[in-house]
C-alpha cells in the first residue's frame, strides 16, 4: 500500500540554508538557557539551604517553576511542537494535563491523610 | 520550521477529507501518542515517590547529602555528578535536535556528525549512571544501631569491607538524632577502644543499599532510587540502540533515497523525551 501521507507532508517539512542558519542560532539560544537553568538550580542546592535555610521552601517552589521552564523549552523548541498546528498541540497537551492535575491533586490529599494517620497512630 | 504546519489553511480545507487535518504524519502522530502514555508512566512513578515522602513519618534522605561524590575524588560535592550527567544528556538532545535541522536540509553528512555526536552522550550518561548505581549500592560505611535506638556512623580507610571494625582507621560517629547521615557535631569523638565496644554491643549493621534496605533512609528510597531511574536508564539505553540503528541506516543512505529525513526527526522525539524526564526526575527526585 502506497503510504502517500508520510510522503506530502515530510517532503514539506525542509528548509534552505538561510532558514537553517537561522534554526541553528535559535537552538544554540536555547541550549545556553538550559545550560543557565541547571547551574543555577545546583547552586541553589549547594548553598542557599547553608545560607538562608528558612526560605527552603521558597526555592523548591521555584525548583518546580524553573523545570517547567525548561520543560517548556526542551518540548516547544527540541520537539518541535511550538511550530506544530494548535490542535495538534492540543491533542497532546490537554490528555496528560488532565490526567497529572488529577493525579497531582489526589496524592497530595490522600499522602496529606496517610501522614496525618500515622502520626496518629504510630 | 517551514512546513505544512505553518501554512495557513481554512478550516474547511484542513477538516474537508483527503487530508491530515493536523498536517502531521502518522509516524509522528504516533510517537507523540506512544510519548504522553510513556509520560504518564513516568508521572505515575514520580508522583508515586512524591506521595510515600510526603506521608512517611520517618526522616528522609537528602539529595545533595546522598548523592556527593565524584569518580577518581575525594571531598564532598554535591549533586554535581547529577548536574553532570543531566547536562550530558541535554547537550546529546542539542546534537540531536542539530541532526534533525541538518536532515531538513538533506545534508547527510551534517546528520551523521551530529547523530553519532549523539550516541556517544547517550553512551556516556548510560556509563556515569552504571557507575551511580555502583557507588550507590556499595555506599559509604554504613552505620550500626546500638541497644538505646542510637545511630552511628562506621568510618574506615577502605571504603570496600564489609567487616570494618578489623579495617584500618575504625572509628564510629554518632548520627544527628531523627537524620541518617549528618553527624552529631555535639558528641564527643570516639577513640578506637569505644569504638570497639559500641560495635560489639550494636543490634543491627546496615552497610549500602539493596531493595530491602540501605543506609541512607527508608527502604522505599533506595527502591524508589532503582526504580525511577532504572526506568529511565533503560529508556536512555534503548534510545541509544534506536539512533544507533537510525544512523546505520542514514549511513547506509536510505532516508537520502527515501527523499526526507522525517525517521531521523521520530528517533528525535524519542530521544528529547529522554532528556526531558532527565529533567524532571532530577528536580523531583534529588533535588527536591
Amino acid at each position: 500500500m502506497l503510504r502517500d501521507d508520510i510522503i506530502e507532508y515530510s517532503l514539506d517539512a525542509h528548509h534552505s540554508e538561510e532558514a537553517g542558519r537561522k534554526i541553528r542560532k535559535n537552538i544554540w539560544l536555547v541550549t545556553l538557557l538550559l545550560a543557565v537553568i541547571t547551574t543555577v538550580e545546583v547552586a541553589l542546592g549547594a548553598y542557599w539551604k547553608e545560607w538562608f535555610p528558612e526560605s527552603w521552601g521558597l526555592v523548591k517552589l521555584g525548583y518546580i517553576v524553573l523545570t517547567l521552564e525548561k520543560a517548556g523549552f526542551i518540548v516547544g523548541v527540541f520537539m518541535h511542537l511550538g511550530d506544530e498546528r494548535r490542535n495538534v498541540r492540543m491533542i497532546i497537551l490537554l490528555p496528560y494535563l488532565l490526567f497529572i492535575l488529577y493525579l497531582l491533586f489526589i496524592a497530595i490529599w490522600e499522602s496529606n491523610y496517610v501522614h496525618r494517620m500515622l502520626e496518629l497512630f504510630q | 520550521m517551514a512546513g505544512e504546519a505553518t501554512k495557513a489553511l481554512s478550516n474547511d480545507v484542513l477538516w474537508g477529507g483527503g487530508r491530515s487535518p493536523f498536517s502531521i504524519s502518522y509516524g509522528k502522530m504516533m510517537m507523540w501518542f506512544f510519548l504522553v502514555s510513556d509520560a504518564l508512566t513516568f508521572s505515575g512513578l514520580l508522583v508515586a515517590y512524591g506521595f510515600v515522602r510526603h506521608s512517611t513519618t520517618e526522616a528522609w534522605p537528602i539529595g545533595e547529602e546522598v548523592f556527593r561524590a565524584l569518580p577518581f575524588l575525594h571531598g564532598s560535592y554535591p549533586l554535581i555528578y547529577v548536574a553532570l550527567m543531566t547536562a550530558i544528556l541535554i547537550f546529546s538532545s542539542v546534537t540531536m535536535v542539530l541532526a534533525v535541522e541538518a536532515g531538513h536540509r538533506m545534508d547527510k553528512k551534517g546528520v551523521i556528525k551530529w547523530l553519532f555526536l549523539t550516541v556517544i552522550g547517550g553512551a556516556f550518561f548510560v556509563g556515569s549512571q552504571a557507575w551511580e548505581w555502583s557507588h550507590f549500592i556499595h555506599g559509604g560505611g554504613g552505620y550500626i544501631t546500638t541497644t538505646d535506638g542510637a545511630k552511628y556512623w562506621v568510618h574506615t580507610k577502605d571504603h570496600d569491607t564489609h567487616d570494618p571494625v578489623n579495617a584500618e582507621g575504625f572509628h564510629l560517629e554518632k548520627a544527628r538524632e531523627g537524620h541518617y547521615l549528618l553527624p552529631d557535631e555535639s558528641a564527643h569523638h570516639l577513640d578506637h577502644a569505644a569504638a570497639v565496644k559500641l560495635w560489639n554491643e550494636r543490634v543491627d549493621y546496615v552497610d549500602g543499599a539493596n531493595m530491602t534496605r540501605n543506609e541512607y533512609g527508608p527502604s522505599q528510597y533506595a527502591t524508589f532510587f532503582f526504580f525511577i531511574t532504572g526506568f529511565h536508564g533503560f529508556h536512555v539505553f534503548s534510545g541509544v540502540i534506536i539512533n544507533l540503528i537510525v544512523l546505520i541506516m542514514v549511513i547506509k543512505g536510505v532516508f537520502h533515497r527515501r527523499g526526507h529525513y522525517e525517521m531521523v526527526e521520530k528517533a528525535g522525539l524519542y530521544w528529547h523525551f529522554v532528556d526531558l524526564v532527565c529533567v524532571f526526575v532530577f528536580t523531583f527526585f534529588y533535588l527536591l
